[in-house]
């Protein structure tokens, strides 16, 4: 089994008041696909290079199934890296590069080539071998780039920002590609990206990190339906935040009382709605509002909703938008399964957090 | 049509400049009798060459010697000015400034000034005299070259594609052989060339610190030009200046070699 485990792994760069990732906890089950999600400068890059060796670390430590490999030298890990740029060494062909590894471990020739065409096939480079890395289109570069690391079958594939150096179309493909080969292999993968569409598209879980630390490791619907904090579900688009109390299985909001799903602890509490599961009704409801502004998005149109005194955002279809203008007042359901109360001790201030 | 006019003339007095000052040269190495005003010599003769190429001269030996020397100089330079060139193009460090000037001091200062303390240095480890002492009082003038070259050429380097070597199993002995290498190689072949040239033609050190024991090719070539033979200083000139017109076509090569292999590797 190869399970990767990070216990405790903490990095302060020299020079710099804070540390870039501080005590990180994070388990990746043997064969899953995770992503490490967060915004630049969170310590996702950071991160993937110290479980690679190409930074040590202040403290804590690294095991890969029951070894521990916090003090091996990179090539000793089985752990094989592709980086945000191709990096195709530039004086060898496609196919030395592919089997550029395979050639450091001392393998023959002729199961260095056979290995290489194999999969370069599977990359669909097939026929591209002899090529020189500069001319290959820049999604044949990240695609030979994943094949050089998966040819070594690594026992934990790490890939840093793989697709933000791709076109819009090419990156839904090498999305693609990236998924069905590591079903395919099941190679234990951690994917580091800033964009939680990509994260939520690719992976089984999302680690994601905030400020250095983990705010929330979990299904990628989880992040949408379950955030662990303000601050989590903002990262994921949540923009409705409304502070009461809850009693039981009520809230008592700004606007009123609004019914949950199960009960709660009771006390002061927030409570969070994604945008896409309030509903405009044209008759009476329990909530009446006013519309102050609609904006087309596209596929769908966001309103901003006035309720009593409160702004929600709400996202619907363009063709139920296109019959409102600011100032009509719509009908709001808030379905009570779509409720979400923030765990305690997550507030806005997170000098009292205890994650 | 202009452009290819002027180029052409530019090429013209930069192969005149360079190869006329050496006509007089070849003329005295087969000359005999050349008196002013004549415009040519009264007769020719393959003697200058013949002696210069004897084994009683010596130039032979020396020309050999010149190489090794020069040969091992580059190499040990080599040695010490690639680490020392990564650090210094590549890292950041207290006291970077002071190494810097450091290093470019022999190439500032003359040699005059460092001659006299490296001798007693080189005197008490016993190796005045010697070949040895040759080549490490060489290295002084060449390491600078050397060093800055490649501090230049690490400066530019992606190390990226070294932890990306490393990532994928190479050893660090395997990922300077196979990834690092390749990489600064046109740079370090130009450096070394320069270093090859810079103790080539050594002059006052190999004086000062092969006392005379140790006949590299310029003090062979002082001898006999103080000597008032012109006939075989203009042999021998012709012999020196050998290495200097290789190393500039290979250099040549090399600078251009970029273009040549990228299109090399074009064809399908």
């Amino acid at each position: 089994m190869t399970r990767l485990v990070v216990q405790g792994l903490s990095k302060r760069y020299p020079g710099a008041a804070a540390p870039v990732l501080d005590r990180l906890d994070l388990t990746i089950e043997s064969g899953s696909l995770t992503a490490l999600l967060g915004p630049s400068g969170c310590g996702k890059t950071t991160a993937l290079k110290l479980i690679a060796g190409l930074l040590s670390p202040d403290a804590g430590d690294i095991r890969l199934g029951e070894a521990s490999i916090r003090d091996l030298a990179p090539e000793r890990r089985g752990v094989a890296m592709v980086f945000q740029n191709p990096l195709l060494f530039p004086h060898l062909t496609v196919a030395g590069n592919v089997g550029f590894g395979l050639k450091m471990r001392g393998l023959g020739a002729a199961e260095v080539t056979a290995r290489v065409d194999a999969m370069l096939a599977m990359v669909q480079l097939a026929g591209l071998g002899h090529r020189r890395p500069a001319q290959l289109s820049g999604g044949q570069q990240q695609r030979a780039a994943l094949a050089r690391a998966l040819v070594l079958q690594p026992n934990l594939l790490l890939l840093d920002e793989p697709l933000s150096s791709l076109d819009a179309g090419l990156r839904d493909e090498m999305r693609d590609l990236i998924r069905s080969l590591q079903r395919e292999t099941g190679i234990t993968t951690l994917i580091v990206t800033h964009d939680q569409a990509e994260a939520v598209a690719l992976s089984d879980r999302i680690a994601l990190l905030l400020d250095g630390r983990l705010a929330q490791h979990a299904a990628p619907q989880d992040f949408y339906r379950r955030p662990a904090s303000m601050a989590v579900a903002r990262f994921f688009g949540g923009v409705n935040f409304l502070a009461g109390r809850v009693e039981g299985a009520l809230f008592h909001g700004p606007f009123g009382v609004l019914p949950l799903a199960h009960a709660e602890e009771n006390g002061p509490a927030t409570l969070t709605i994604r945008p896409e599961a309030i509903r405009l009704c044209p008759g009476p409801t329990a909530h009446s509002a006013t519309v102050q502004d609609c904006c087309f998005l596209g596929t769908q149109s966001r309103i901003t909703l006035d309720l009593s005194g409160t702004i929600l955002q709400a996202l619907a279809s363009p063709e139920v938008v296109r019959t409102l203008t600011p100032g009509d007042k719509v009908g709001v359901t808030l379905p009570p399964e779509a409720l979400w109360v923030l765990p305690p001790n997550q507030p806005h201030s997170p000098d009292n957090s205890t994650a | 049509m202009r452009g290819d006019r002027l180029r052409t003339l530019v090429g013209m007095l930069l192969a005149g400049g360079l190869v006329l000052p050496f006509l007089p040269l070849a003329v005295w190495s087969v000359a005999h009798g050349w008196r002013y005003p004549d415009l040519l010599p009264q007769d020719w003769t393959g003697k200058a060459w013949t002696y210069a190429l004897s084994d009683s001269a010596g130039v032979l030996h020396s020309f050999a010697l010149t190489n090794f020397i020069a040969l091992a100089t580059t190499v040990l330079a080599a040695l010490i000015g690639v680490p020392a060139g990564r650090a210094l193009g590549l890292y950041r460090f207290r006291g970077k400034g002071l190494v810097t000037l450091l290093l470019l001091a022999p190439a500032i200062l003359p040699g005059l000034a460092v001659v006299f303390g490296l001798h007693a240095i080189l005197l008490r480890a016993g190796l005045t005299g010697t070949v040895t002492g040759v080549i490490l009082a060489h290295l002084i003038p060449v390491l600078p070259y050397i060093t800055l070259v490649m501090a230049a050429v690490f400066a530019r380097l992606d190390t990226d594609f070294e932890d990306q070597a490393r990532s994928l199993g190479a050893s660090p002995l395997q990922t300077f052989r196979y990834v690092t290498l390749p990489a600064i190689l046109p740079g370090l072949l130009t450096g070394a060339l320069f270093a090859f040239l810079v103790s080539w033609s050594q002059y006052l050190l190999t004086l000062a610190i092969g006392g005379g024991r140790v006949q590299t090719l310029p003090l062979v070539l002082y001898g006999f030009a103080a000597s008032g033979r012109n006939d075989v200083t203009g042999a021998i000139a012709l012999l020196y200046i050998l290495p200097g017109v290789v190393i500039l076509i290979v250099s040549a090569r090399l600078i251009t070699g970029r273009g040549a292999a990228l299109a090399g590797g074009l064809r399908p």
